[in-house]
């Protein structure tokens, strides 16, 4: 192909067959909100039915269906996927690449992601969505379940495998593509939470995929891993899930943390404070994240020493994460402090995740844990974590990255009023859910009995959901309000690294010469102790793009097919799908595609016709 | 990428330098010593199974470790995972032993008969 053609395709054809890593993101993101509004409407019609005792808005098996969707939703079809839109768009201009290692691999990464979570959601209309919980512990999940288990099981293989290749070309594309001068240790530390998320999606995924399939074996073909009275076990399905689960939990946090390790620094007009122990915290947090699965399983009856020793690996994980707070804060100490809304995001998320922290140890305590074991308090503690964390550094991101993604800067006194909104039914929803489980409510309940002091935390619980949907349609309001605000400069924050060198909107090629970076926060080097623009690493010319590809979506098509003719237990189906995939892959294979070129002149008639 | 006019798959020309030489030399003198070890692993654990050598009790903990030895060997000696330019698969195999035996570990023990 060559640069005339690859301009010519339809805006939907070259969406469809994008290899590269920003429209990847953007999709990413846009797929991810997707299922967050999902998953957002399930919470609130959770909210509603607990609103009040004795309710009966919704009917007990679909709430808990509503449940089982809104965990399994929010944890690997919004969370995960929006946060890979952002190390997408966001990894490769912090290192000064032109693109991940392997821009096909990202694309069916993407794809596989969809079409799985597509499948999952399908179950909906096909005979009722699964309903055993998030964690489908099994018996429950192998034997007592319906149909939608099957869609469940198969479904997230298929986009646990596109969550697997995204790890991988993460890490590789971190290790090779670094612009010259961009130590390890010079890396921005989104850049440096997203490798170590990175590590552990290569080796926590592993398990959750080896669990599934067991489950898949047990549920489609009547193996016997789970039957207890086959000389099967059930405990193992909990190791492997809490094995994936709890690096998972890190997964989610790391390139949260990171976010705010970019957002703090900025808008506090300082360096960020203690970048080693920064680096240090991140890789610790991420090892001692494999060490405590079992402390999810304090009440199966382990025993007294394996709960111990899980109890205390599990509370020295608030060494390294207190080490961040503490640099956090230490970081704003004596800065310039511009509270715009990203900054808003990350102060407000210092305290909350600390009393998730807070929780967390409490948690931690396996003798306490028996009567905190299933009660709302967990469901306290996990959302003050997972919203504290997660959801606060994904619109905090949102507000920082805006203008470099979108080439607008949201609307800042919208912004503020949502993040305000939000925080409150935040608190007014979760704060009360902690005694709520003090006072002994089960999680997972579709409805409970007047008269057991809950009736009136419930009801301050749900109205807060109110309150966070509010926030969350100003927010969407607030894209659309701002489109009109057009950022040109390319540099809206007065930033610290190599993202915001770039012209604004983003070039497709990213770096019109690849950058030279002389120090950690190498433009605000440049800008202190050079001329304010980043030094280049070699001459400009013509740069070597990868062609775009179809393949990717007709592989994850073709896996789509094979998981319905299994559910179905039509082989021929499944046969079929598989053929598909295989013949696209063989395709792939003997096709020689060398990509194009974009000439020198392009690049420097964008540059402005230097 | 910038071309430098150069294929990397031509084949070699002229006569390799001394210390090319002294470093081919050192690297066949490891090869064959690694050969000799990885053969001498493999005799004794077949030996000492065959032979009755060692306890029952003792037979399986004791292969697992002339395994463990063959492997690290292998990796060392012909995957050249000690050469320069291969910190990056170093570290991230390590990083992978130290992640994976503490957890198979804990996990045979927990999931044993025994209540620890």
């Amino acid at each position: 192909m060559s640069y005339a053609e690859a301009q010519k395709k339809s805006v939907l054809w070259d969406w469809l067959t994008t290899v590269d890593h920003k429209k990847i993101g953007i999709m990413y993101l846009a797929a991810g909100a997707f299922f967050f509004t999902i998953g957002g409407i399930m919470a609130l019609l959770m909210r509603a039915q607990l609103m009040f005792p004795n309710s009966s808005l919704i009917p007990a098996q679909t709430f808990n269906e509503i449940l089982t969707m809104h965990g399994t939703i929010m944890i690997f079809l919004a969370a995960m996927p929006l946060l890979f839109g952002f190390m997408n768009y966001i990894v490769p201009l912090q290192i000064g690449a032109r693109d991940v290692a392997f821009p096909f691999l990202n694309s069916l990464g993407f794809w596989l992601f969809l079409f799985g979570g597509i499948f999952v959601n399908l179950s909906w209309f096909l005979g009722g969505a699964p309903d055993a919980g998030w964690t489908s512990y099994v018996p429950l999940a192998s034997h007592y379940s319906g149909i939608g288990l099957d869609f469940f099981v198969l479904g997230l293989q298929i986009s646990g495998l596109g969550t697997l290749i995204g790890g991988i070309n993460f890490l590789v594309t971190i290790i090779n593509m670094r612009a010259p001068g961009m130590s390890m240790m010079r890396m921005p530390l989104f850049t440096w939470n997203t490798f170590v998320a990175s590590i552990l999606i290569l080796f926590a995924f592993p398990a959750l995929t080896v669990g599934y399939l067991l489950l898949m074996m047990d549920r489609i073909f009547g193996s016997n891993f789970f039957v207890v009275e086959m000389g099967g076990n059930v405990v193992i399905w909990q190791h492997l899930f809490w094995i994936f689960g709890h690096p998972e939990v890190y997964i989610l946090a790391l390139p949260a943390f990171g976010i705010f390790s970019e957002i703090i620094p900025t808008f506090s007009k300082k360096r960020i404070f203690g970048y080693t122990a920064m680096v240090f915290a991140t890789m610790l947090i991420g090892f001692y994240g494999f060490m405590v699965w079992a402390h999810h399983m304090f009440t199966v009856g382990l025993g007294p020493v394996a709960n111990s020793v899980f109890a205390i690996a599990t509370m020295a994980i608030a060494v390294p994460t207190g080490i961040k707070i503490f640099n956090w804060l230490l970081t704003m100490w004596g800065g310039r402090i511009k509270m715009t809304t990203a900054m808003l995001c990350a102060a407000m998320f210092i305290p909350t995740f600390v009393m998730g922290g807070v929780t967390g140890v409490m948690l931690a305590v396996s003798a306490a844990d028996y009567q905190f074991h299933d009660t709302y308090f967990v469901v306290a503690h996990f959302h003050y974590v997972i919203v504290g964390a997660t959801v606060l550094g994904l619109f905090g991101g949102a507000f920082y990255w805006w203008p470099r993604m979108f080439g607008y800067t949201l609307n800042e006194k919208l912004g503020k009023a949502f993040i305000i909104l939000f925080l409150i039914g935040f608190h007014l929803t979760f704060f009360v859910q902690h005694f709520l489980g003090l006072y002994g409510m089960p999680r997972r309940v579709a409805s409970y009995l007047p008269g057991q002091g809950w009736d009136g935390m419930n009801l301050v619980s749900s109205s807060g959901a109110i309150f966070m949907a509010a926030g969350f349609l100003l927010f969407i309001i607030n894209i659309f309000v701002s489109m009109k605000n057009k950022e040109t400069t390319g540099d809206p924050w007065d930033g610290r690294t190599l993202e915001w060198t770039i012209p604004s909107p983003t070039p497709e090629y990213n770096f019109a010469q690849t950058p030279l970076v002389r120090d950690y926060d190498a433009f605000w080097y440049e800008k202190y102790q050079g001329d304010g623009k980043i030094k280049a690493a070699e001459p400009l010319g013509d740069i070597h793009m990868p062609n775009g590809s179809i393949l990717p979506i007709i592989i994850s098509f073709g896996l789509f097919v094979m998981a319905f003719g299994l559910v179905y237990h039509t082989w021929i189906v499944a046969g079929a799908g598989l053929l598909i995939v295989f013949g696209a892959m063989f395709v792939r294979s003997v096709k020689e595609d060398h990509g194009y070129h974009i000439p020198v002149e392009e690049i420097t008639k964008d540059k402005g016709g230097k | 990428m910038a071309d430098h006019g150069m294929d990397p798959s031509a084949p070699l020309t002229g006569e390799p330098s001394k210390n090319t030489k002294r470093k081919l030399r050192k690297e066949v003198k490891t090869q064959i010593i690694g050969f000799v070890l990885a053969l001498f692993l493999t005799s004794i654990s077949f030996i000492s199974i065959a032979s009755d050598a060692i306890p029952a009790s003792f037979a399986i903990p004791f292969i697992f470790m002339l395994a463990v030895i063959q492997v690290v060997l292998q990796l060392y000696i012909f995957m050249h995972l000690n050469d320069r330019g291969n910190a990056w698969p170093n570290a991230m195999i390590w990083s992978a032993v130290v992640v994976a035996i503490p957890s198979v570990a804990a996990l045979m023990l927990l999931l044993g008969i025994t209540k620890w």
